[in-house]
């Protein structure tokens, strides 16, 4: 049988795909339904952001970097801002700070309730999608009562918040963890441990770690190989310093380290211990004006600041430039979809196309932060 | 009097028309009923309500002007397809669906053709619809559309084996391959059903059919074929209007054929379940097609529960562990059939 | 054995899981929807709700500080001073008006609802509301026009404040041909060249005020005030621009500089 050669194809995946996650286009050369080799093609959602950037007032950039990656919103908005009040040197109440965390985790929650979701949907498994999606709309609940928004939030600005909690905020959270933690035993229930889905994640696109650090890989597809690195406790901004809770790392319970149930299982867990950090926060909340250090007129003096932070899907790092005047000289967003995305592959050769589609939805992609 | 029509008519040009054209009859108003239960039951576990508008009581017309529209719909035959093929294909693939319920006893009083090797009948024009989906997949001339149809030959060929010997262990029990006679030998109360004979053997070989059945029928866990998140939509991703509308009515015709032979091989066919009480004739089609919308139920039930398996996992069920297992399982019935009789 | 033994095992693990999988699908089969039976009823739009704008012209004192703020200019403001017999009142702030605001025009198809041109605003004239269905087949139909001037009274207002510019302005070259004669008179040992702007005679309509002229006080700044923070969108709404000359490029980026606030993002932004 060795010496049968079959012809390989090429096979366009995406960019009007339905599991790309998106506009992502997978150059698939296939041997059969075996994927000999997986080329990514991006650019399809480009939107110029540091482009933009680069016209527009310091306050303004904020509504841009909402979309950058737009299921993470806040958390994009919140490594901006610290940037700019970085740049700026100013100090931000710390109710700000704990506001902002709050939301950052709600955010995170949400993100990764959309990852875990459709990734039940590539399996084939439909019904946790809509039940995550049920669990996501409670919490973008929170969101529009606390800024108006449900999407794209504009909520954290250089210097503070634009609003600050409303009444019935901290009731509101609590409520929705109440509600949340069952919620998370009832997907394991459904799907996590369900033994197709095991079947069909456990062992495939195995993720070695030394590759992953290579590849610049961070966040759950970095943690899934069993890497401890999160920003949030390996180099602590804003007030996560203040809160316990533990990195979650993939364990290879069910196959190998690093593969695509272990990625997947990271992310459920992390909601769990985002839950954690929302409750300390809501217990320890301090009173404080989120207006108080809001700047008049933002004017960083020249100089330029590099802040990294821990986004759903991995390391989330804005470049600053400031020429002294209203406006950045250069914006640079640092997307962890984009080097996550590079791994595809690496670690998709040898799989079948089946496969393919547990390994984009593994690796948690937005197309909008890779494209920006 | 096996079929009441043929009976009136006589077996000649009319009476072979309108037995012929009775279950297209039932196959139209069912596939809108499925399709309409599906949409509903999918909703509610979804915590969802479904369609509620059209036809103001829950959506009842959802599936009347789903048909509608996609009756109006302009038909497109892509440019680079296999014209004759093409449009051959969806006809081929209702076909199998639709010759299949000649052989189903609806009751004492109706079978379309009473025909000795009925079951084996049913096995045999089912597989034409592997050949249809080939076609569909051939002549379309995309790379997905290709991939589904390998897939679905791969599928259909392999599940057909642990459902055959799921189907023989039942024919050596009741010594018949008439799916009239089968019904006959499950009469009186339920626990004459051959789920519960010879304890436990049927009830797995129930369980086996059943799972391959779902393969046959295209079915989650088993859509492999379709597998919207994969393959697009397999085979018929280049199929829309009407022709897109007969790969639907097949696999929801199918999804009865499948649930009907399960009703009458194992759970009595048009027996009622109390004995004689409200057995009869018409009681008999009533009994054979709520069996079957109970397992119609459950296949949508496993639809909406479960993922997708992966093209070698799929093979490897059928191959390695319900091929297996219906071996066995034919050896210990016919032991105990030889035995104990 | 041990194979034998995965291989029973994972034959009992997926019935198993399948199991709990059904029974999780069918305990939701008889929970109540979550979903709303959408037209018929709706959420509750917090009081925070980041929809349609909306402009209280009565308070507008026409600033264009939204428009400066608004990342994706959308907003289109264009003014006309008023004359010094008119009064316009003065808004709920307590905030005398000076200007009639002969365009205000808020983009939809463009806005972003960040809501950045709410917190500037000096009166509080502009917010956001809960309306969020107002979609249209025809794009130009979401710009909306916010003016309570009639088109006819807009184009007037602009006529009279471009007079009224006309006059200063030619006074304004009298006045510095008189000073200029005098410091000719004054200073006989004469340098020609010693005129910076030879004072010629009032341009015919000349819309941009010619920038070195050293105007004798800071109050006549511009009289028309004219930011066009989207040439595009300002053509398809009913604006007074015909009667306007259309400006070159390099004087609208000259512009901002009549401006009261000199930072105007837009005005070279093509």
């Amino acid at each position: 049988m060795a010496e049968l050669r079959t012809e390989e194809m090429v096979l366009n995946m995406g960019p009007q795909h339905p599991s790309t996650h998106g506009v992502l286009r997978v150059e698939l050369v296939v041997d059969g339904e075996v994927v000999v080799d997986a080329i990514p093609h991006i650019g399809y959602l480009h939107r110029c952001f540091e482009k933009h950037a680069e016209v527009m007032s310091y306050q303004q950039i904020v509504p841009y970097c909402d979309r950058m990656d737009y299921l993470g919103s806040m958390n994009n908005d919140h490594a901006y801002v610290l940037g700019v009040e970085k740049l700026l040197n100013i100090q931000v109440p710390e109710r700000v700070e704990y506001i902002r965390v709050i939301m950052a985790e709600f955010q995170r929650i949400a993100s990764h309730l959309v990852s875990v979701g459709t990734y039940g949907l590539d399996i084939g498994a439909f019904t946790p999608f809509l039940f995550c999606f049920r669990d996501r709309e409670m919490i973008l609940d929170l969101f529009e009562m606390t800024c108006g928004a449900r999407l794209l939030y504009n909520y954290m600005w250089p210097g503070g918040l634009s609003h600050d909690l409303p009444p019935g905020f901290v009731e509101k959270a609590r409520a929705f963890i109440k509600h949340f933690r069952p919620a998370i035993k009832e997907l394991n229930e459904l799907l996590s441990y369900n033994e197709i889905f095991v079947k069909r994640t456990a062992n495939v696109g195995v993720l070695p770690a030394d590759i992953a650090i290579n590849y610049g890989a961070s966040g759950p597809t970095l943690r899934g190989s069993g890497v401890k690195w999160d920003l949030r406790k390996c180099e602590p901004y804003s007030v996560y310093d203040k809160f316990n809770w533990d990195i979650v790392v993939g364990t290879g319970e069910m196959g190998t380290l690093g593969d695509c149930w272990d990625r997947y299982m990271v992310k459920v867990w992390e909601m769990e211990q985002s839950l954690r950090i929302i409750e300390q926060a809501l217990d320890t909340l301090p009173e404080g004006d989120v207006h108080a250090a809001i700047p008049k007129r933002v004017r960083p003096p020249v100089g330029e600041v590099y802040v990294r932070s821990e986004s759903p899907r991995g390391e989330l790092a804005y470049y600053i430039v400031s020429d002294g005047s209203q406006k950045p000289y250069r914006v640079k967003g640092r997307a962890p979809s984009f080097s996550n995305l590079s791994l595809l592959p690496e670690i998709s050769r040898g799989y079948l196309i089946a496969d393919m589609i547990a390994i984009i939805g593994s690796v948690d992609i937005t197309l909008g932060d890779v494209d920006r | 009097m096996h079929n009441f029509i043929t009976y009136y008519l006589g077996a000649g040009f009319w009476g072979s028309l309108v037995s012929s054209i009775i279950p297209l009859v039932f196959i139209l108003p069912f596939a809108l009923v499925a399709i309409w239960l599906e949409l509903k039951i999918s909703a509610h576990m979804q915590d969802r309500v479904g369609p509620m508008r059209t036809g103001r009581w829950h959506g009842w017309a959802q599936p009347l002007a789903d048909v509608t529209k996609l009756i109006q719909k302009e038909d497109i035959i892509p440019a680079a397809a296999d014209k004759a093929l093409y449009i051959l294909a969806p006809a081929l693939v209702f076909v199998g669906a639709y010759a299949a319920y000649a052989a189903i006893p609806f009751s004492p009083a109706y079978i379309g053709s009473d025909i000795n090797l009925g079951i084996f009948y049913i096995v045999a024009v089912s597989a034409l619809v592997v050949i249809g989906i080939l076609m569909a997949g051939w002549s379309s001339n995309n790379k997905w559309s290709l991939l589904g149809a390998m897939r679905t030959a791969a599928q259909l060929v392999s599940y057909e084996i642990p459902s055959s010997l799921a189907i023989l262990a039942v024919v050596m029990v009741a010594g018949s391959l008439n799916l009239n006679d089968i019904c006959a030998a499950q009469s009186g109360w339920f626990w004459n059903w051959f789920v519960f004979g010879k304890f436990p053997f049927l009830f797995i070989t129930f369980i086996i059919y059943f799972i391959a059945s779902l393969a046959e029928t295209n079915r989650s866990p088993f859509d492999i074929p379709e597998a919207e998140s994969e393959l697009v939509a397999g085979y018929h991703t280049e199929y829309s209007g009407m022709r897109f509308a007969f790969f639907y009515l097949a696999e929801y015709a199918n999804m009865f054929v499948v649930a009907a032979v399960a009703a009458v091989l194992f759970f009595g066919g048009w027996n009622s379940p109390f004995g004689t009480f409200l057995s009869g004739p018409v009681w008999g089609v009533f009994w054979l097609i709520s069996k079957g919308m109970v397992l119609v139920f459950i296949q949508i039930w496993l639809r909406w529960t479960l993922p997708r398996f992966r093209v070698d996992q799929l093979m490897y069920l059928s191959w390695k562990i319900l091929t297996p297992f219906a071996l066995v399982n034919i050896f210990a019935v016919g032991l105990w059939v030889v035995l104990r009789g | 054995m041990s194979s034998v033994d995965t291989y029973f095992k994972n034959i009992g693990k997926g019935f198993w899981t399948v199991l709990l999988g059904m029974k999780v699908t069918m305990r939701h089969l008889f929970t109540p929807a979550v979903t709303i039976q959408y037209p018929d009823a709706r959420m509750p739009i917090p009081e925070r709700g980041r929809n349609r704008l909306y402009v209280n012209m009565d308070d507008c004192i026409g600033c264009n500080q939204c428009g400066m703020a608004c990342p994706v200019g959308c907003i289109t403001i264009e003014t006309a001073k008023s004359l010094p017999t008119e009064d316009l009142g003065v808004t709920s702030t307590g905030q005398k008006k000076r200007l009639w605001v002969t365009q205000f025009d808020i983009d939809f198809a463009k806005c972003c609802y960040c809501g950045l041109c709410v917190p500037p605003c000096p009166t509080e004239c502009i917010y956001m509301t809960d309306v969020f269905e107002f979609s249209e087949y025809d794009r130009d139909k979401l710009n909306y026009s916010f003016i309570t001037l009639t088109p006819e009274e807009a184009a007037q207002k602009t006529e009279q404040a471009k007079a009224a510019e006309k006059e200063a302005a030619a006074k304004k070259a009298a006045a510095a041909a008189a000073a200029a004669q005098k410091a000719a008179q004054t200073q006989n040992a004469a340098q020609p060249n010693a005129q910076p702007n030879p004072p010629s005679a009032p341009k015919p309509a000349p819309s941009v005020a010619p920038t070195p002229q050293p105007a004798p006080a800071g109050a006549e700044a511009a009289p028309v005030s004219s930011v066009t923070a989207d040439p595009q969108g300002s053509k398809t709404a009913s604006s007074p621009e015909n009667v306007q000359p259309p400006r070159p490029q390099e004087q609208a980026a000259q512009a901002p500089q009549e401006l009261k606030t000199n930072d105007n993002p837009k005005g070279s932004a093509d």
